[in-house]
C-alpha cells in the first residue's frame, strides 16, 4: 500500500452536481461513493457483481460499484439512491414500494430502485417477463420478489 | 360493551421505516462511523482442523497503522469461550482450529488496507488433523473427534409401545431422507463495531438478539449489565444468522487491546464461515393400516452442527419435535443427534430444523400414501390431529382447524381434478402437496415501555431488532389501537439496551405476538390511567368514560388526552408511562404451556420436468399463512412468500459443498440464490385468521411457516410428474436427470 501510486484525477456529476475528486486507480467506485463523498445508502454486499446491493446509475444505465474502478465515472454521471429519492420523478415508484411492501429489511432497496428507474426510463410499459428479465442482477433475499414486480408495474401506470 | 372496529390494526399502514428505507437514510451497522474507530480483519485458519503449533504476530504488530493483534495469548482476565447452550466456542481459536475460516487473530488497524497488509505479516503453523466431513464421518467411532466427542446433543421424545404396533400393524415403510448445508445470505454479512471503555462496552452490531448479545458480553468481560450497551441499527436480513452471539465477543476483545473503537464488516465469504443451516439425515419407520391409519412412526435424525454448537442444540431438539409431523400418532419414537464435523458452525436458520423435518415427514407420507393407492392430499387428511389435540403430549394442543387450512390451499390451488395441460415430448408436469406445523414462538418473555407525550403523541419502546419483518410499525398499530390515537401519532424506539426494557429475541416469529402482547398490555395500562384523569375531570366512574380519536368522552363532553396529561401535571409538560410484562405467568392464560403456539405450513406446487435435462421448472406455488389475526396483511403475505423463496432456493439449488473440509462455493457466483427469473407464474399465500393465537387480538407469528414446505411439495411433485422419487436435496438438473436415468425415464 505504500507503493508510489498514480492517481486519478477526476471530475464528474454526482446526484446532479459538479464533484471533483482524486483516487487511486483500484479504488472501486463504492468506496468513493461511502467514504469520500459519505453516500452510504449505496450498499456493498457480494463483492462479485451478482446481488446488485451495490448498483448506482452511471448516465443513467445500471452498474455494479463494487467492481467498477472509480476512475471510470471521469466525466460522466453518476446517480445513487440519494439523488434519485431527492429527484422529482422518484414519487411514483417510492409510493408503489410502500403500498406493494416491495421492501423489508431494506438493504437491496437501494439498488433495486436504481434498478427499476432505468428500466422504466428505458421502457415505461415493462412486462411482467421484462421485468424479471431485466432487474435478475439485483437480489432480494426478504420479499420473494413478487411485491418488486408488482411494485414496478404499479409505478409505471402511475407515471403514464 | 358494544364491539368497537379496529382504526389501525388489519390495515396497511405506511411503515415507520418506509421513508428511511427508501432514501438511502436508513443506516445499517456497517453505516456508522465512531469517532476513534479502527478497521479489523481477521487471520482466519486455512485448515478444516488442526493444531496451532506457532503463532507469531510480532511482525504484524511492528507494522505503522497496526493498533492491536488479538490472539489466544491475549484472552486474559477474561471468559475465552461463549455459545448460547454450550459455551464450547472461543474468542478465537485457543489451540486447536475446527473449521476451515475459523479466526486464529484479528487485527485492528489504521485503515482495511493497512490491517489486510498486517494480516499477511501474522505467521501460523498448523499440524494437521484427519478431517471429520459430514454425518458418516462423525459417527465413525474410530474417527477423529472434533471435541471430546462428536455427539453434541442427543435428545428423544416418545409415547405409546412402537414396537408392538409394528407387530401388529398392516404396513411398515422406512425410508431415509437427507437435506443439504444451506447459508442465510442475509445481504448485510454479519457487521460489529464494539468500543471498550473502562467503565463501560458499547456495541452497534447486526444482531438479532440485543440482550442476549449483552448478557453475554457481561459475562465474558466480567461487566454488569448496566455497564455494557447494545445498539441494534436497522439488520439487513437475518433469516436465523444473527441470532445469538457471533462476532462480538472477538471484536469487544480487540478493542480492550487496541484500546480504541474497533469495526468488523465480514463479506460474504467470512459469513458464511460464520454460520449455515444443518445439513440433516431422518430416517423414518411408519405403521400403517390397510385403510390408510397410521398407528407407529420411529424417526432417527441427524443434523450437522459443524465446528462448534451454535444453535445445535435446540435445532437437534426441533428437528425431533418436527419430524412426525401433524399427525395423530398413537405410537411415537423420535430420537435426534446433533453431531461435530469440520464445517462451519450450524446455528439458527429460519424454523431451526423445520424444513429439514418436514422434508422427512412428509416425502415418506406421499410414498405411502402412493403404496396404499390413496390419494396423497386424503391420506394426510385423514391422519391430521385435530383442532384442540395434543400434537406431541404434554405440550399445548393445536390451535385452529388443519384440516380446513388443508382444503382451503388445495382449493384454491385446484388440486382436485388438476390434469397436467398438455406438454412438449419429454416435458412432464406434475402435482405435490406437503403440510407441517412447528413449535414457535420461542420463551413467552418480553417487556415493553410506551411513553404518553403531553402533546397526545406516544413512544413505544421494545427490544425487537428490525430486520425486515416491519416490526416497528405493527408495535406502533397496537400502541394506536390501544391507546385510541391515530397510527401517524406513534414513534418506536427500538433494539438500544440502554434505551429500551428488556425482550428475550427476535426470532421464531415470536415478536408480534410476544413484543405485541407487551406493548399492547403497556398502551392498555396508559389508558387506564388516562380513564382515571377523565373520570376525575368529568367526575364520573371510569368506566364511564369513552376514549377515542385522542380524546375521552363523557355525556357529549370531551376532553383531550394531552390536556389531561398536561393537567396532572399542572403546566405544559408531563407524561404518562405504561408497562407491560409478559412471562409465561401472562394473566391472559394464554403462555402456560409450551409451544407459544404452533405455526402451520402447508404448501401446494406444480412443476414441470425435462426429462432430457432434468431441469425441474416450478411453475406454482401456493402456501398459507395463519397470523391468528393479520395486524398488518401484506407484511404477512411478504413474510410467507420470503420465507418460500428462500425455500425455493434449498429446494432446487442452494448447497454449500466440502471436500475434505474445505468449502468449495463460498461466493454469490458459485452458491446461486434464487434472482427474479426464479419467481414461479403462480406465487399465491392463502390468508387465514384463525383468530386463536396467543397473542394480541389472537395474533400469533408467521414468517418461518413458509420455508417448511416447499421441498417435500415440490419433491413430492416431480415424483406425480415422473414417478421417481428423489430423497435427497437440492433437486439439480444434475441429480433429477441420473435418478430418472436410473428409473429409465430420461428421455433424449
Amino acid at each position: 500500500m505504500s507503493e508510489a501510486q498514480s492517481l486519478v484525477e477526476m471530475t464528474f456529476e454526482l446526484n446532479g452536481a459538479p464533484v471533483a475528486a482524486t483516487v487511486e486507480p483500484q479504488t472501486p467506485l463504492i468506496d468513493l461513493l461511502r467514504e469520500r463523498f459519505g453516500l452510504t445508502g449505496t450498499k456493498r454486499s457480494c463483492d462479485v457483481q451478482v446481488c446488485g446491493a451495490c448498483t448506482v446509475l452511471l448516465d443513467g444505465a445500471p452498474v455494479s460499484s463494487c467492481t467498477v474502478p472509480a476512475f471510470e465515472a471521469r466525466g460522466r454521471e453518476v446517480l445513487t439512491v440519494e439523488g434519485f429519492a431527492a429527484g422529482e420523478d422518484a414519487s411514483p415508484l417510492i409510493e408503489a414500494f410502500v403500498n406493494n411492501a416491495a421492501f423489508q429489511c431494506g438493504f437491496c432497496t437501494p439498488g433495486m430502485l436504481l434498478a427499476a428507474k432505468s428500466l422504466l426510463d428505458a421502457d415505461p410499459a415493462p412486462s411482467e417477463e421484462t421485468i424479471k428479465d431485466y432487474m435478475r442482477g439485483n437480489v432480494c433475499r426478504c420479499t420473494g420478489y413478487k411485491k418488486i414486480v408488482e411494485a414496478v408495474h404499479e409505478a409505471a401506470e402511475a407515471s403514464r | 360493551m358494544t364491539t368497537r372496529e379496529f382504526k389501525t390494526v388489519g390495515t396497511q399502514v405506511r411503515r415507520l421505516d418506509a421513508d428511511e428505507k427508501l432514501s438511502g437514510r436508513a443506516q445499517f451497522t456497517g453505516d456508522l462511523e465512531v469517532p476513534g474507530m479502527a478497521f479489523c480483519k481477521l487471520v482466519t485458519s486455512p485448515l478444516p482442523h488442526a493444531r496451532i503449533t506457532r503463532l507469531d504476530a510480532s511482525r504484524a504488530r511492528a507494522l505503522p497503522g497496526v493498533y492491536a493483534v488479538l490472539t489466544a495469548a491475549e484472552l486474559v482476565n477474561m471468559e475465552t469461550h461463549y455459545g448460547s447452550d454450550k459455551k464450547d466456542r472461543p474468542v478465537v481459536a485457543i489451540d486447536k482450529v475446527r473449521f476451515q475460516g475459523e479466526p486464529v487473530a484479528a487485527v485492528a488497524a489504521v485503515d482495511l488496507a493497512t490491517a489486510e497488509a498486517a494480516v499477511e505479516l501474522v505467521e501460523v503453523e498448523y499440524e494437521e488433523l484427519p478431517t471429520v466431513t459430514g454425518i458418516d464421518e462423525a459417527l465413525d467411532p474410530a474417527g477423529e473427534p472434533v471435541h471430546e466427542s462428536n455427539v453434541c446433543h442427543e435428545y428423544s421424545i416418545g409415547w405409546g409401545d412402537v414396537d408392538a404396533a409394528f407387530r401388529e400393524c398392516d404396513h411398515v415403510f422406512e425410508d431415509t431422507f437427507e437435506f443439504p448445508m444451506v447459508y442465510h445470505y442475509a445481504m448485510e454479512p454479519h457487521t460489529c463495531i464494539a468500543s471498550y471503555e473502562p467503565d463501560r462496552i458499547r456495541l452497534w452490531t447486526s444482531a438479532q438478539h440485543p440482550f442476549l448479545v449483552q448478557a453475554e458480553i457481561a459475562r465474558l468481560f466480567g461487566r454488569q449489565l448496566d455497564q455494557v450497551q447494545v445498539v441494534v441499527p436497522f439488520v439487513g436480513g437475518g433469516y436465523g444468522s444473527k441470532s445469538y452471539t457471533k462476532i462480538e465477543p472477538l471484536v469487544t476483545a480487540l478493542s480492550r487491546e487496541a484500546g480504541r473503537p474497533v469495526r468488523l464488516a465480514l463479506s460474504v465469504d467470512e459469513a458464511m464461515r460464520t454460520v449455515r443451516r444443518h445439513a440433516a439425515r431422518g430416517t423414518i419407520r411408519t405403521g400403517v393400516m390397510n385403510d390408510g391409519t397410521i398407528v407407529a412412526r420411529d424417526c432417527v435424525g441427524y443434523v450437522d452442527t459443524g465446528g462448534y454448537t451454535d444453535n445445535g442444540v435446540r435445532v437437534t431438539e426441533r428437528f425431533g419435535d418436527r419430524m412426525p409431523g401433524p399427525y395423530a400418532m398413537p405410537n411415537l419414537r423420535v430420537k435426534t443427534y446433533g453431531l461435530f464435523t469440520n464445517s462451519t458452525p450450524a446455528g439458527s436458520y429460519r424454523s431451526i430444523g423445520g424444513p429439514q423435518a418436514i422434508w422427512v415427514c412428509e416425502s415418506q407420507i406421499d410414498m405411502i400414501a402412493h403404496a396404499l393407492g390413496m390419494d396423497p392430499f386424503e391420506f394426510r387428511v385423514k391422519n391430521l390431529v385435530r383442532e384442540g389435540e395434543e400434537v406431541r403430549r404434554g405440550r399445548r394442543p393445536i390451535e385452529g382447524d388443519l384440516e380446513y387450512a388443508l382444503r382451503r390451499v388445495a382449493d384454491e390451488f385446484g388440486w382436485d381434478g388438476w390434469t397436467p395441460e398438455p406438454t412438449p415430448p419429454g416435458v412432464k408436469r406434475g402435482i405435490g402437496f406437503a403440510c407441517g406445523v412447528t413449535n414457535s414462538g420461542a420463551s413467552p418473555t418480553s417487556t415493553s415501555l410506551v411513553r404518553f407525550h403531553a402533546d397526545g403523541s406516544a413512544t413505544v419502546y421494545i427490544g425487537s431488532a428490525e430486520m425486515g419483518q416491519g416490526s416497528r410499525s405493527v408495535m406502533a398499530q397496537i400502541a394506536a389501537e390501544e391507546l385510541r390515537i391515530p397510527y401517524e401519532k406513534v414513534r418506536v424506539v427500538a433494539s438500544d439496551t440502554s434505551a429500551v426494557p428488556w425482550d428475550r429475541s427476535t426470532g421464531s416469529s415470536r415478536s408480534t405476538t410476544l413484543m405485541g402482547l407487551a406493548v399492547h398490555d403497556a398502551a392498555i395500562d396508559i389508558r387506564q390511567q388516562l380513564l382515571d384523569l377523565a373520570a376525575e375531570h368529568f367526575e364520573a366512574f371510569p368506566e364511564e368514560i369513552e376514549a377515542e380519536d385522542g380524546r375521552a368522552s363523557f355525556k357529549g363532553e370531551s376532553v383531550a388526552f394531552a390536556a389531561l396529561v398536561r393537567n396532572l401535571f399542572g403546566g405544559s409538560g408531563g407524561e404518562l408511562m405504561g408497562r407491560g410484562y409478559v412471562t409465561p405467568k401472562h394473566p391472559s392464560g394464554k403462555l402456560r404451556q409450551d409451544p407459544v403456539f404452533w405455526e402451520v405450513s402447508i404448501g401446494a406446487a406444480e412443476v414441470e420436468v425435462d426429462t432430457a435435462t432434468g431441469e425441474v421448472r416450478l411453475l406454482r406455488y401456493y402456501s398459507i399463512s395463519d397470523p391468528g389475526k393479520a395486524i398488518n396483511p401484506k407484511q404477512v403475505e411478504g413474510q410467507d412468500e420470503g420465507a418460500a423463496m428462500q425455500a425455493i432456493g434449498h429446494t432446487l439449488f442452494e448447497e454449500m459443498l466440502y471436500e475434505d473440509g474445505q468449502l468449495l462455493n463460498p461466493n454469490l457466483v458459485d452458491y446461486r440464490v434464487p434472482v427474479f427469473t426464479d419467481l414461479p407464474d403462480e406465487f399465491e399465500t392463502v390468508l387465514i385468521e384463525s383468530g386463536n393465537g396467543p397473542g394480541p387480538y389472537g395474533a400469533k407469528g408467521v414468517g418461518e411457516g413458509g420455508i417448511v414446505c416447499v421441498a417435500p411439495a415440490v419433491a413430492n411433485a416431480v415424483f406425480n410428474a415422473t414417478g421417481v422419487r428423489i430423497s435427497t436435496l437440492p433437486l439439480t438438473p444434475e441429480r433429477v436427470w441420473r435418478a430418472l436415468h436410473e428409473a429409465g425415464q430420461a428421455s433424449g
